[in-house]
């Protein structure tokens, strides 16, 4: 199945060339107005329930403080909402970063050998190795997170053979600890990174690396000079792709941690759901998306030109 | 395939043989540890599918205490979670049929027609999935709030189609990208109109990517939590029902609906991954 589905020949692009563009019932003015039609109800819902919404959580980040839910807020370009939730919870706001970059690092050393292996190593095993890498997503995301608080609990055998080696104190507990947390969160978004990396290193030429061998590389000089910058697109999406949902969660931080290991998303979910501090919840929500953002554009702008597989869809 | 070595290499396919024992070490580290990362990976799926068959002490004990069928046979004995898993279901099938349809609309005139906004609007498509999930919820909530709308089921439907709508887009324009664009220019040049040409030809041949993208769209809205905690209002679906059960102590059907979540899940793989053979151009 070569398919070599090769761009067909200019001519479609001018109307004159192309027939069908002027037979009856599809005349060159229809055809203007169709793509339109096509994309306005997705547009229009994307805009609606997606833009319209961010606006108008800019605006609710600059209500009056003083205001609440009951007797309504009043819009007041209180930009001091900003630095006063940052001066409360940038711990949080610090800890959402730290262990999601925490959770990445440990990610990246799970999931480039994995990715490796299978792209590389696996043969015929190579597909059923994928549907294990994307197992975890088959079950439901809070029943796989408590099934990590069975694992790691006080009662558990994982604690128990960890105290009786000594590895942890007799006292010791794994659940409610920051390296619960972390592991929760690698866990949860490892297939993310681990797929568009098995991309990117099954469509390299394997005759590359063979010919990196044949001229006396070592295997990390093949891996660092070759196999790598060709990875880089997929490595990217992944990062990406993990980076984003894993520093805004806090399932984990609830679930697998305690007040202790609260992140920022805790704090934006009892502002909005317990605390009712829209003004506070808005902008700390505001804050972790400029980070996010930031981050994002950074990463793209350094690999621009490459094309990340993931990310910019289909655009072939 | 033998690279041409020239007359200075005596042995032309070694590299040096300490780079020999480096590279079988490295294949065998390398394997070793994707395996162990597998077992990371599946652990916790042997765990959910363990204590669905187990019979607790009590609420709060996670510990394999007996085993048994009970949880299997009455997977309604708790009826807040059946109710639970049933509204997840209707969320999900109305927010996929919609996200579905519009999404596939929007990948077919992103990839078949040249107009004017056409990037600005492939680029709107993809901001909802660089957003954090919290923010998209967080975003609704204040818009539900301020236009006074009332929280419930169709909030959650509305925001469920909004992020679904973005996958959709991606996967069938993935699909649409790697078709033979010869076989609808050869109907059109029929006389076939772009309708009848779409119709008999694309759709047919679109169809597979069409329901990849609803089977994603469906379990992206099963499976979530963070956007439906911000717009449930008091709609309970089966992820808001295990977080609040999860204080209290969660009942062994939530791992039976777990575990036949992975089954089902399991089963459309293979069945569909059987007869399938992606187009690759690259080789």
């Amino acid at each position: 199945m070569t398919d070599r589905s090769a761009p067909s020949p200019a001519s479609h692009r001018t109307p004159a060339a192309r027939p069908a563009a002027s037979v009856p019932g599809g005349g060159p003015g229809r055809r203007r107005v169709l793509p339109y039609l096509l994309v306005l109800p997705g547009v229009a819902w994307l805009v609606l329930f997606f833009g319209l919404p961010l606006v108008q959580l800019a605006a609710a980040s600059l209500y009056d403080p003083t205001g609440s839910l009951s007797t309504g807020y009043v819009f007041a370009w209180a930009f001091g909402n900003y630095p006063d939730a940052l001066a409360t919870y940038w711990p949080h706001l610090a800890r959402s970063f730290g262990y999601a970059g925490l959770a990445l690092l440990l990610a990246l050393a799970l999931g480039c050998p994995l990715a490796y292996a299978i792209a590389l190593r696996a043969g015929r095993w190579r597909n059923l190795l994928l549907v294990c890498v994307v197992a975890p997503m088959f079950t439901s995301f809070l029943v796989r997170t408590l099934a990590w608080k069975t694992i790691l609990s006080d009662q558990g055998w994982l604690v128990g053979l960890l105290r009786d080696v000594h590895l942890l104190a007799p006292d010791g507990r794994l659940l409610a600890t920051p390296f619960a947390v972390v592991l929760g969160l690698t866990y949860n978004f490892l297939p993310l990174l681990v797929l568009p990396l098995y991309a990117s290193l099954e469509r390299l030429d394997r005759r590359v690396l063979e010919a990196a061998t044949d001229l006396y590389a070592d295997p990390l000089r093949t891996f660092l000079t070759v196999t790598l910058p060709l990875a880089k697109p997929g490595l990217v999406a992944g990062v990406l792709l993990f980076f984003i949902p894993a520093s805004g969660d806090y399932i984990n931080a609830e679930l697998l941690g305690s007040p202790n290991e609260y992140m920022v998303g805790n704090v934006i979910d009892s502002a909005f759901l317990v605390r009712l501090d829209h003004p506070q919840g808005a902008a700390l929500s505001f804050l972790l998306m400029a980070a996010v953002l930031g981050l994002v554009v950074t990463l793209l702008r350094h690999t621009r030109g490459e094309g990340s597989p993931a990310l910019d869809g289909g655009a072939r | 395939m033998r690279p041409a070595a020239g007359p200075a290499t005596p042995a032309p396919r070694s590299a040096p043989l300490s780079g020999r024992v480096a590279r079988w070490l490295v294949d065998r580290w390398v394997v070793g540890v994707a395996l162990l990362v597998l077992g990371y990976l599946l652990l916790p799926i042997a765990v959910v599918a363990a204590l669905s068959f187990n019979q607790p002490t009590n609420r709060l004990s996670y510990d394999f205490h007996r085993f048994t069928l009970d949880n299997w046979a009455n997977p309604c004995a708790t009826r807040d979670m059946c109710d639970a898993v049933v509204r997840s279901v209707q969320v999900g099938f109305l927010a996929t049929l919609v996200a579905t349809v519009l999404g596939t609309m929007m990948a077919y005139a992103l990839t078949r027609h040249r107009f004017r906004g056409r990037s600005g609007i492939g680029l709107l498509v993809l901001l909802p999935m660089a957003t954090p999930e919290l923010v998209l919820g967080t975003s609704l909530l204040a818009l539900f709030v301020a236009a006074g709308a009332p929280q419930g089921f169709w909030t959650v439907v509305v925001a469920h189609v909004m992020f679904c709508l973005s996958f959709v887009v991606v996967t069938v324009r993935a699909r649409l990208a790697g078709m033979d664009r010869r076989l609808e220019e050869a109907a059109m040049d029929l006389y076939a109109t772009e309708w009848q040409a779409f119709r008999r030809v694309t759709l047919p041949l679109l169809l597979p990517g069409i329901a990849a993208a609803a089977l994603l769209a469906f379990s992206l809205s099963f499976d979530d939590f963070i956007v439906t905690n911000f717009n449930a209002g008091t709609t309970v679906t089966f992820p808001m029902y295990v977080w609040g059960a999860a204080q209290r102590g969660i009942p062994p059907q939530v791992n039976v609906v777990g575990t036949a979540m992975f089954a089902l899940a399991l089963l459309l793989v293979a069945l569909t991954s059987l007869p399938r053979r992606p187009s690759r151009p690259h080789r």
